[in-house]
This record gives structure tokens, sequence and C-alpha cells, in this order.
């Protein structure tokens, strides 16, 4: 015991080192979780680059579930567009209020079954009724229009395709608001034509087509296409354009279906008005 | 005696001081970031215990730790320049050894000494307490760089002091 005393205050200098550069270091990391951290790291490179490594691949096995997770978002975003929403102001009045309704919903989806080499093609998607899908929705991706619901089972849908002779879209030309029709020929699923936009319009190369406000399926100014070519036969009265049409056929997996909630009123209101006649 | 206490205490808060409000708000290209409170450990009397010296220098670095949101981090590196003192000294003491109650100042230790001796604290004490502030090598070249020019900051100050504060000597 004289001996351990002795020995300590020998080396009471080192000993009050070792002592007060301890209780520095233990302040330093119980302080300040940057050093934990590091520690931890710098402690374990081979176990942490292994870690990084699992990590990634169970990323990538998620990824699947990741990108349903971005699409809902995508879409719930876009539920909060602008263009999504009615503009509930009396005509007269000049100040755009607050007075927001919702319009428009969107409905993340993946294509399951495509075609673009028939005439008539269609597609199928992985949500039906179930989620709320009914017929004449509207169908869009990021690109632009895609189609419009046509059967709804459970969890099912089918798509009448842009590419299809019956589909017939209510566009416009971003430019100056002359709306036409955008329908396809068959052919190229990269080409569509675009009718009745009047001759006495001036129309140029480049002109990009959106959808107009006529639709009661699509918002208006959804991107369509892109003025390829166009002629005015002589004795028409109307245009024959080339549309390149902005959505990939090829090449479809996110769409978002559009619903529109103020579809019913409208059709309607519109059908009370004919029978009126 | 009692000078010499209540001098090496006034420098301690005055350096601490001086630290905290003026020179860790001074930050040059994020390179240059000058500690002079080392002054007050290189600067402590030759006679004093270890212990004390130890005690000391732990409680100015907890001190401008504790204005500085870097717990422990001073701390550390004051302790250990200050264990590292005495073996310094004896390691450059001049020929005739250290006169009793002598205070290391420039005029009195001569002006190559005073620069060799505090030049070396300073710089093992930057070098200290820049690496466990990153606690990791991966950039250590710029960190020696950021280290040097601090380092060389701190000491133009440290010099500048000993002309301002000590020119008349004893």
């Amino acid at each position: 015991m004289r001996n351990l005393i002795i020995f300590l205050w020998k080396h009471l200098f080192f000993i009050l080192f070792l002592l007060f550069e301890g209780l520095s270091v233990f302040l330093i990391f119980e302080n300040s979780n940057f050093h934990r951290a590091n520690m931890i790291n710098s402690a374990n490179s081979v176990s942490g680059s292994i870690l990084q490594t699992m990590l990634g691949a169970r990323e990538y096995i998620h990824l699947r579930e990741t990108n349903d997770a971005l699409a809902i978002e995508n879409a719930e975003l876009r539920s909060k567009l602008a263009s999504s929403f009615y503009v509930d102001s009396a005509g007269k009045s000049t100040i755009n209020d607050s007075l927001h309704i919702q319009k428009y919903i969107f409905i993340a989806a993946k294509v399951i079954n495509n075609s673009t080499n028939k005439r008539n093609n269609y597609l199928t998607i992985d949500k039906g009724s179930l989620h709320g899908l009914a017929p004449e929705m509207g169908v869009v991706n990021s690109d632009g229009v895609v189609g419009i619901v046509k059967d709804v089972s459970d969890h099912y849908a089918t798509v009448i395709s842009l590419l299809h002779k019956d589909s017939k879209i209510s566009v416009k030309l971003k430019k100056n608001d002359y709306f036409g029709s955008l329908v396809w020929d068959g052919g190229s699923p990269s080409e569509g034509s675009l009718q009745y936009i009047p001759k006495h319009v001036i129309l140029s190369k480049g002109d990009t087509i959106v959808t107009s406000s006529f639709s009661r399926i699509f918002p208006e100014g959804i991107l369509c296409g892109v003025v390829t070519e166009f002629e005015l036969n002589p004795g028409d009265n109307f245009y024959t354009a080339k549309i390149k049409l902005s959505v990939d056929f090829s090449n479809l997996t996110q769409i978002y279906l559009v619903d529109n909630l103020m579809k019913k009123e409208q059709i309607k209101l519109e059908e009370a008005t004919e029978n009126a006649n | 005696m009692l000078i010499k206490i209540i001098s090496n205490f006034s420098r301690f808060f005055v350096l601490i001081f001086v630290q905290v409000l003026i020179l860790n708000n001074i930050e040059l290209g994020g390179y240059v970031n000058p500690y002079v409170y080392v002054l007050f450990i290189i600067l402590l009397p030759v006679e004093i215990p270890g212990g004390l010296l130890i005690l000391f220098s732990f409680f100015i670095g907890l001190g401008v730790d504790m204005f500085s949101n870097s717990m422990g981090l001073h701390a550390a590196s004051s302790v250990f320049i200050a264990f590292f003192r005495p073996f310094l000294l004896k390691r450059i003491a001049p020929r005739e050894g250290y006169e009793s109650e002598v205070s290391f100042g420039v005029k009195k230790m001569g002006m190559q000494w005073f620069v060799t001796y505090a030049s070396i604290m300073v710089l093992i004490h930057h070098f200290v307490l820049f690496f466990l502030e990153i606690f990791r090598f991966e950039e250590f070249f710029s960190t020696l760089l950021r280290m040097f020019l601090s380092a060389l900051v701190t000491m133009a100050l440290i010099m500048l002091s000993q002309f301002v504060f000590y020119r008349s000597g004893k």
C-alpha cells in the first residue's frame, strides 16, 4: 500500500495528465454526436462498408415500393396543381379569390398490357373500380395524353389508347386557343393528325397542341404533341396537320388517371338544356 | 510571488475573453483560426507544480470550450501540451538552467529561445486540436495546411502581444 502511494506520488504528473486528458476526450464524445458517429464509423470501416453494400442491395429490392410511393405522391401533387381546380368565383369578379374547389383528382396506376401495332390499341392498367376508377376517365402520363378508360373491373381497367380509330380528343393550339380534334390515322405510333383547324388560322411547324377546355375528361392544357407538317388542300376549309405525339406509346409504364369531379353536374346540365329544346 | 499569481490569473481570464469574444469570430477563408489562449500555458512559471500545470491548462481549455460549443476539444489539446511542456523545457533549457522565478518573456529568455519554445507548443497544440476536431485522416493535408496557417497567425499574435505588453521586460 505504501509502495502504491509512493508510486502514485512519483507519477502524479502522468496520472493527472491521463485523468484530465481522459476526461476531456470523454467530454468530446459525450457531447458530440458527430464524434460519436465518427468513432463508430472509423472503428468499423470494414463492417461499415459491408453494411453499406447491404443497404444498397436492400434499396434496390425495395425500388418497386419506393416507385409506387413516389407515383402516389406525384398523383397527390398533380391533384394540387392549379389546373386541377375549378375557379369558383363569379364571372364578373375580377378578383381571383382563394375560392378554389377541387375539380380534378389524379390516381396513379401502372400499365400492365399495351400494344401499338394494331389499328385499335388498348391498354390494361393495374387499378380498377376498387380504386375509384370509372369508364370515361382520362389517362395521362408525365408527357401528355394517353387515352380514355373504357371498361373497369374490380382490380383492372382497360383504356382506349390514343392510338385507336375511335379516340378523338378535343385539343387547341397553345399559342392562340383555336381548337380542333386530335385523331390517329394508323401507322406510326408517334404520329397523330390534327383536324378542324380553320384555314384562316396561321399555323406553323412546331406549334404546341394541348387539350382544350371543352373536354369533360381532361384538364385544360395537357400536352398532346407538336405540329410537324401541315397542308391546306384547295377547296378545304380546314388544315390537315401531322402531329408528333408527346407520349411515347411504346414505352408506357407509369400513368395517371384523371377523375373530373364535376363531370356529372356538367353532363346533367347540358342534357337538360338539350332536352328543353 | 503574489504578483505572479495575480498576473497569471488575470492572464487566464483576459486570454479566454480575447479568444472567445474576438478570435473565435475570425475565420479567414475557413482556413485561419488563431488560438492565442495557448499563451497562458506557455507563460506559466517554470516552478509551477506539474499537477497545477495540468489543472490550469484543463480549465483554460474548458473555459474556451464552454464558449465555443466544443466540449472537451480545447481542454484535451491544452492538457496535452501541459503534459508535454516539462519535457520540452528540459530539452531546450539554457546551459545554466532556468533561474527560479523567471518569466518566460522574450526580453528575459531571448528572442530565439522564446520563438522556438512558443512555436513548438503552438504547433503541438494546434495539431492535436485540428485532428481531434475532424477526427479522421481523410483530409489529412488540407487539415495540415489549415493547422499550419492557424499556427502561424497564432504565433504572430503571440509575438505581437510580447512586444506590446512586455516591452519593459522584467
